[in-house]
Parts: C-alpha cells; sequence; structure tokens
C-alpha cells in the first residue's frame, strides 16, 4: 500500500514553548486516520505543520513520498480548515464561484471551467444538498452552509488525500452525520485517504479505522481495534470511557 | 464649446486615452487591495512617489524621463513595506506609515534644498491629467499592457489568496511571490496615476471605484467588471466636467467617484430592504 504521509520525529515549538515533541507515525492510501487529543494537545498544529502552514520544525516529513519542501503536488490534496477564520464577510463571491476555486487555483494560466468540469461542480454541489445556494453570496450563508461549501471546494478536485480539522464545529447534529457519511462513503468508495482531526472521540470511533491519540507526544497510533484493546489507553481512559468510545453506535 | 468640439483637442484625447488606462488598472487591483484591506497601501506608495519625484526634479529630469527615478524607487518601497512586515515584527499600517513618512520627508527636504521646482511639485500633488505629453502617454500604455497581462495571467491565484491565504497555500499557489506581485503591480500604477489625480488623491482612485461595486455586485467578476465601469464613470467624467467648468482635474474625479459610491450605498440599502419585505 502507497505510504501518503510519514513522519519521523517531529518536534516545532510555539516560541519557547514546545507543541509537538518527537512524533512518528505514517499514513498509508485508503486510511481514514482519527487524530484525536484534549484541547491544546497540538492537534492543529500537527496538521499545520504537515500542510506547509507552519514552516518552521525538526524531524522529517513526506507527503506523496516527497519531502514536504520539496513537495508541488498540492492539487492531490483536499483541506477542510476548522472554521473559515479570517474570511471577510464582504466577499463578493457566489458559492459556485468558490467552490470552482479549487479546481482553478495553483493551476497556472487562467482558464475558465470547460463543461465537463462546471458538471463536476454541480453534482457536488448536488451530493452536499447546496445545489439551491450556488448563486447566494459566501458571506451570506450560515455557519453550517459555509462549511458545506468548504467541503465542496475541499473535495471538487477528487483528492487522494482529505485533511480535515475539527470539520463540524458549526453544523448542526444532523447535517454532521451526514457529512461524516459522506466522507466515509468517498474513503470506502474511491478510496481517499482521510486525516480527521476532531476532540470528539466518539465520531472517530464511528468512522475511524485508525487512530493517533495526542498530548503534545503520541501517546497511542495504531488501528481502531488495538485501541479498544489497549490496556494503556484504558488506563489512560478509564475502562468505561473505552467501551463507550469503541462501542461504534 | 460643445463637448464634440472638446474631444477635437489632442491634449484632451491624450489625458482621456491615459485616463481610461490608468482608470481600469486602479479598478481591477482595488478590487484585491481593498479586499485584502491593504488599501492604504495605495497612499504609502503614493507619498514614496512624491519623494521620488521630488528626487528626480532634483536630478533635473522632467516629463517621461522622471519616471526613470520614480519606478524603481516606488518598486523597491513596496518590497520594502512587505519586509517592514514579514521580518521587522510590524503590523502592515506601521511599515505604511514609516515608508510614506520616509517618502514626504525626502520629498519636502528635496523640495528646499533644490528651490525653484516648487509649482512643478505641487502638480505632482494634485494632478494635472490635461497636460500629460506623448511620450508620457507612451510610458503609460506599456506599464498599462505589462500590469494588466500580469493580472490576467494571475488572476485565479489573486482570487484565492484574497479568499483565504492558508487555502491558497494549500492549493499550491505561491504566497509570498504573489504578495509581493501585487505590492509591485500597485507601484507602477500609483506611479502612472500620479499624473492623473495626484499623489494625495491616488489611493482613493484605487479604493472609492472597488468600493462601490463591493456595494451592488454580486459574485467576483462582476466585482471587477463593475468597478472598471465606476471607474471609468469617474475619470471620463471628471476630465469633462473639470475642462468644461475650469476644475481641478484630480479633485473632480475623485468627487465624482464619490458620488457614485454614495449611489452604490443607497442601492445596497434600498435593495436590503426590498429583500427583507419579501421575506
Amino acid at each position: 500500500m502507497q505510504e501518503l504521509i510519514r513522519v519521523e520525529q517531529l518536534t516545532c515549538r510555539h516560541g519557547a514553548v514546545e507543541a509537538l515533541s518527537g512524533i512518528s507515525f505514517s499514513v498509508a492510501a485508503g486510511d481514514y486516520l482519527g487524530i484525536v487529543g484534549p484541547n491544546g494537545s497540538g492537534k492543529s498544529t500537527l496538521v499545520r505543520v504537515l500542510l506547509g502552514l507552519m514552516p518552521s520544525y525538526q524531524g522529517r516529513i513526506s507527503l506523496f513520498g516527497q519531502s514536504r519542501e520539496n513537495f508541488t503536488a498540492w492539487q492531490r490534496l483536499g483541506y477542510l480548515p476548522q472554521n473559515l477564520g479570517p474570511l471577510n464577510p464582504a466577499f463578493p463571491a457566489t458559492v459556485f464561484e468558490v467552490v470552482q476555486l479549487g479546481l482553478l487555483a495553483g493551476k497556472g494560466l487562467p482558464r475558465r471551467l470547460c463543461r465537463q468540469e462546471r458538471q463536476q461542480v454541480q453534482e457536488l454541489l448536488e451530493l452536499l444538498g447546496i445545489e439551491h445556494l450556488q448563486r447566494r453570496m459566501i458571506g451570506e450563508l450560515s455557519g453550517g452552509q459555509q462549511q458545506r461549501v468548504m467541503l465542496a471546494r475541499a473535495l471538487v478536485n477528487n483528492p487522494e488525500l482529505l485533511v480535515m480539522d475539527e470539520p463540524t464545529a458549526a453544523l448542526d447534529p444532523e447535517i454532521r452525520d451526514r457529512f461524516y457519511e459522506l466522507v466515509a462513503r468517498m474513503n470506502k468508495s474511491k478510496g481517499t485517504t482521510v486525516l480527521l482531526v476532531t476532540h470528539d472521540t466518539g465520531t472517530i470511533g464511528q468512522y475511524a479505522s485508525r487512530m493517533l491519540y495526542l498530548d503534545k507526544k503520541l501517546l497511542f497510533f495504531g488501528s481502531f481495534d488495538e485501541f479498544c484493546h489497549s490496556p494503556e489507553m484504558a488506563a489512560f481512559f478509564g475502562e468505561h470511557s473505552q467501551h463507550l468510545i469503541c462501542h461504534r453506535h | 464649446m460643445t463637448i464634440l468640439e472638446m474631444f477635437s483637442y489632442s491634449f484632451i484625447q491624450r489625458a482621456l486615452l491615459a485616463g481610461t488606462l490608468i482608470g481600469v488598472l486602479c479598478a481591477v487591483l482595488g478590487v484585491f487591495l481593498v479586499l485584502r484591506r491593504l488599501s492604504l497601501i495605495g497612499d504609502g506608495l503614493a507619498h514614496i512617489t512624491f519623494g521620488s519625484v521630488a528626487l528626480a526634479l532634483f536630478a533635473g529630469l522632467q516629463g517621461a524621463a522622471m519616471l526613470l527615478v520614480s519606478l524603481p524607487v516606488v518598486l523597491l518601497a513596496s518590497l520594502g513595506i512587505l519586509k517592514l512586515t514579514g521580518k521587522a515584527r510590524l503590523g502592515g499600517d506601521a511599515a505604511i506609515g514609516i515608508v510614506s513618512s520616509v517618502g514626504v520627508s525626502l520629498g519636502v527636504l528635496l523640495a528646499v534644498l533644490g528651490r525653484g521646482y516648487g509649482v512643478d511639485l505641487f502638480s505632482y500633488l494634485f494632478g494635472s491629467i490635461l497636460a500629460i505629453s506623448q511620450a508620457e502617454l507612451l510610458v503609460a500604455g506599456g506599464l498599462f499592457v505589462t500590469v494588466l497581462a500580469l493580472l490576467w495571467l494571475y488572476y485565479n491565484d489573486l482570487v484565492a489568496l484574497t479568499f483565504n491565504e492558508e487555502l491558497a497555500a494549500v492549493s499550491g499557489i505561491r504566497v509570498r511571490f504573489l504578495n509581493g506581485l501585487l505590492a509591485a503591480l500597485t507601484a507602477l500604477t500609483v506611479v502612472l496615476a500620479m499624473k492623473l489625480v495626484g499623489v494625495m488623491l491616488i489611493s482613493a482612485l484605487l479604493i472609492l471605484p472597488a468600493s462601490a461595486a463591493l456595494q451592488v455586485a454580486r459574485g467576483f467578476r462582476m466585482t471587477v467588471i463593475l468597478s472598471v465601469l465606476f471607474s471609468l464613470l469617474s475619470v471620463v467624467g471628471g476630465i469633462v466636467l473639470s475642462f468644461l467648468l475650469n476644475l481641478p482635474s484630480g479633485a473632480t474625479i475623485i468627487l465624482l467617484a464619490f458620488v457614485i459610491f454614495c449611489a452604490g450605498y443607497l442601492f445596497r440599502q434600498v435593495a436590503a430592504a426590498g429583500r427583507q419585505e419579501n421575506r
């Protein structure tokens, strides 16, 4: 199985504070890796370092077999951040324009979408139940609707690796469940590799095939079953909590 | 004099042509700068332009030859603002403040040292588009083609960068390069625009048409198109009005752009009230 992510002895700091220390793990094609840990445990930092958004670190990172510094095939990857961050609410783009950016950004010469690509965007909007919003301005939408637009933007390229950082914080429970089911379907049917950061261990238990538990250091990395039978994790969480996480429904 | 007679004068034709070129550039760049909250970079670079004009006059240069000094100085200043923002732990506003105050100080100092060109310097402060020469028009044409070609080439990447810098970076867009390019294109445009509206009013030409378009447009492409339309309306209308009513052209252009912005704002309020009623 092809290795999409390899991290060796990763250490990084926020100023004088060590945010991550000696982290090593790898993600193979088709994996659904859940990254969990308490607030401030370095989950988002790990994602940001992987994606090159935090340039300074020690250790080795490779993406799709290339060192992160030399990695250029960003179109193989989709990213859904925790929230839209400093998005200007007055940004004058329609939902369709935002989603098509996923196809057009970083591709060199300017071009318009061909008919097939427009169809691709259309189908994705329908799949995510937001086709009726396509002419609405992104700034006019609710937080949950914006997050679905951002998921569409991340998926429109048919990425081999989908990285999501707390993607459902703004979604109501029904939409959240549909969202996770869609991602799980993509993982199973298309073989899309998923890297999901969340503090919701219940969600991870339902969908992820592998678990990474982080608290500045790597406390656990292995398959979901290994996690459920790990005496160390039982001691860490308490047996009752471990059972709740591992009881998938 | 009729408006048709007015258009028969070659200096009016040159002014309208130069105004159109500069108006289009300011309108397109303005959309990116306003949305990225970088509007004041135009103001800072305009102040540096003032210093560079004083330097050129001090060196005995006139007309289009002055661009030989202004262009490199303002380009360097634009990159200086980015460097200060990135390396000196300064916010963009502080970096712009430092660079612009140095530009004005340099201008004032050179104006005092090289007595005798105060009137020339004054014309660059408030613009004198009706006095634009053939050579200056040619340079404006060359720079217009260069800036517009680069904007066209990187349009999608600039839209993505403006939407969200982190997402742009993860899409493989070279964020630092594009930020530098945007600053450099703004520098070129500011140098061109100083003859049109003057150093004091350049930033208004970058901000007002884009801001007016943002009031009424629904979609990014439409925002850029409307910004260009509003800018051309201000520039051409301003030049015609200033000639017919014997008013200063730069100030007339900017006040017309402000009237268009107010109309756009009112339109937005009325449209929002209408949508509210329909719900």
